[in-house]
């Protein structure tokens, strides 16, 4: 597959700083970053770190002060315009007037897309985050792990080959997350998206990623990127693997050394 | 069981209520009873002044028994084309407070639209809108109905205005809440579909306004009814529950101002239930859970 070394996202020395009235903070510092297309990218740090600045800058959500970066060889401007990406929010932020069926209609209403497309995409998502069966139901009757995989599905709904996920399995419980961690896997496996992927958690972030930027704060900024070592196929129980753990060690000991641990 | 947990303290409170009234109406009707007993010179013992302190022609307080009364003599007695039927006078006044009450949620949701979506508009035209409503609606509303008068308005239109000048105020102040109450995530993925503003708007912040709109509808209908009755005061009180109370109180007919009292009540109840009914439905059709059921 040539498709492998296709960039889908790079920044070079992407800085960003918020002017706010206790001065300036700076969120993002020199970031260099290159994702490739089909590779599940984690991001972690502590809070602060720039991790969900900077899939806001690649969402076209801020602008950055000063570098460059391309979404899929355009400006994130225009890769928005062109509708290049899907963003998950830590939130599942389903509308609760609309059902799970309208909510992943929503993306492509607003995109134009013709009622028997729409229909047969709803079921297609719904397939892939298992949901299916759950069309009629509004959100409130779906627990907070199904209206993640509600708005995960609405994500995947129209055609955008990147994923961009900011903590969104965040506010579930493990279980719960373990669960979703397992099916995101086998969904990324399936379309072949590319992944971009905020989290706090070091375990989280070794077992979905393919490569695991850790990031640090205080200017935010990129300590290190570790390519994992891990096989494409991987079931839960692969988390108790010496590799895991060497690579579980390692993220530790970036994140540390990147200062993530001072107070 | 639940019936019967709200119906008992209901009862207890308009029993309450009941008991009173009519204390407070033989206390205030029996000076002038007194007086006549005197002037008369007979023998009089307490339950005949209970009697007629509660039957008197024109009493300063009428007993709840004489309001009921009329209010039976003048709608199920009267035909409902009389100028003596409370049905009539109701007609009057509801078809100018529906007519207000129209007019001012237009042109309430036609504001907050605006102010949403200019910040010129935001920052101008709000201080008008909370100003317009610091002026005594009895000052304004003569002179709104002499000026229509002058340019040949008159008969419901500029009673509907001044409901309207009341009502659209509540609508404003809960359209801009309800059009800004999508969170910031909300607006953010709205913003990912690159979805224009049209889209934003019907998609995401007039849904959300909606239990706002409701709450300020609510609001809306019983003051638009305030609005028509003030209407009916300054035009001579020729036709309306406003007229009712304006001529009730020319002539002393106390009896005659407490059924329009009640009737204007009643009215006020009832359409603010009704908004309630179609908020009920409208939010059960969207699919939010409605915890206000109960209350």
């Amino acid at each position: 597959m040539n498709g492998s070394t296709t960039t889908v996202v790079s920044a070079e020395k992407l800085s960003l700083t918020f002017e706010t009235n206790d001065g300036p903070v700076h969120a993002l510092s020199e970031v260099d970053l290159e994702v490739k297309k089909g590779e599940f990218v984690s991001f972690i740090g502590p809070s602060g770190c720039g991790k969900t600045t900077f899939l806001r800058v690649i969402a076209d959500l801020e602008k950055p002060t000063s570098g460059e970066i391309l979404v899929n060889d355009m400006t994130p401007e225009e890769a928005r315009k062109n509708r290049a990406y899907g963003y998950v929010f830590q939130a599942a932020g389903l509308y609760p007037w609309r059902t799970i069926e309208r909510n992943i209609a929503l993306p492509l209403e607003i995109m134009g897309y013709g009622e028997a497309e729409q229909k047969k995409r709803i079921a297609q998502t719904l397939e892939l985050v298992n949901l299916s069966g759950f069309e009629k139901k509004f959100p409130w009757q779906l627990s907070g792990g199904m209206q993640q995989r509600a708005s995960i599905a609405r994500a995947l709904a129209f055609d955008a080959d990147l994923l961009l996920m900011d903590e969104p399995f965040g506010a579930l419980d493990e279980i719960v997350r373990d669960h979703l961690n397992e099916q995101l896997l086998q969904l990324w496996d399936r379309t072949n998206k590319t992944i971009c992927f905020v989290t706090h958690s070091i375990p989280e972030a070794v077992y979905l990623s393919t490569k695991i930027v850790v990031m640090s704060p205080r200017p935010g900024r990129i300590h290190e990127v570790i390519e994992s070592t891990l096989p494409r196929e991987r079931p839960l129980n692969i988390r108790e693997s010496r590799v895991f753990l060497e690579i579980a060690h390692q993220v530790r000991e970036g994140l540390r050394a990147g200062h993530s641990y001072d107070e | 069981m639940l019936a019967r947990s709200k119906t008992l303290p209901l009862l207890t409170v308009i029993t309450a209520l009941i008991a009173i009234w009519y204390v407070a109406a033989i206390w205030m009707n029996s000076p002038w009873q007194l007086e006549r007993y005197e002037k008369a010179g007979v023998d009089w013992n307490f339950s005949q002044l209970v009697d007629d302190t509660l039957n008197q022609q024109r009493p300063v307080l009428p007993g709840a028994h004489q309001v009921i009364e009329e209010i039976w003599k003048t709608t199920v007695q009267k035909k409902i084309t009389s100028k003596r039927s409370l049905v009539y006078h109701t007609w009057i006044t509801l078809s100018a407070t529906m007519l207000g009450f129209i007019f001012g949620t237009l042109l309430g949701i036609f504001l907050a639209v605006l102010i949403v979506h200019n910040r010129a508009v935001d920052k101008s035209m709000m201080p008008w809108v909370i100003a317009s409503q610091t002026i005594p609606i009895l000052a304004i509303a003569p002179m709104i109905i002499v000026v229509l008068n002058a340019i040949g308005i008159s008969g419901l239109l500029p009673k509907a205005f001044i409901s309207t000048y009341l009502s659209f105020f509540p609508v404003v102040v809960g359209m801009v809440k309800g059009l800004r109450s999508p969170e910031a995530s909300q607006l953010d993925l709205m913003r990912t579909y690159n979805a224009s503003n049209q889209q934003l708007f019907w998609k995401l912040r007039w849904p959300s306004s909606m239990p706002y709109l409701f709450t300020s509808l609510k609001v809306a209908v019983a003051i638009s009814l305030v609005g028509a009755i003030v209407g009916e005061l300054p035009t001579g009180a020729v036709a309306g529950l406003g007229a009712r109370l304006l001529a009730g109180s020319y002539y002393g007919q106390t009896i005659q101002i407490w059924s329009a009292l009640f009737a204007a009540a009643a009215l006020a109840a009832i359409l603010v239930m009704l908004v309630g009914v179609v908020d009920r439905i409208v939010m059960k059709r969207m699919g939010f859970v409605s915890e206000k059921v109960e209350a």
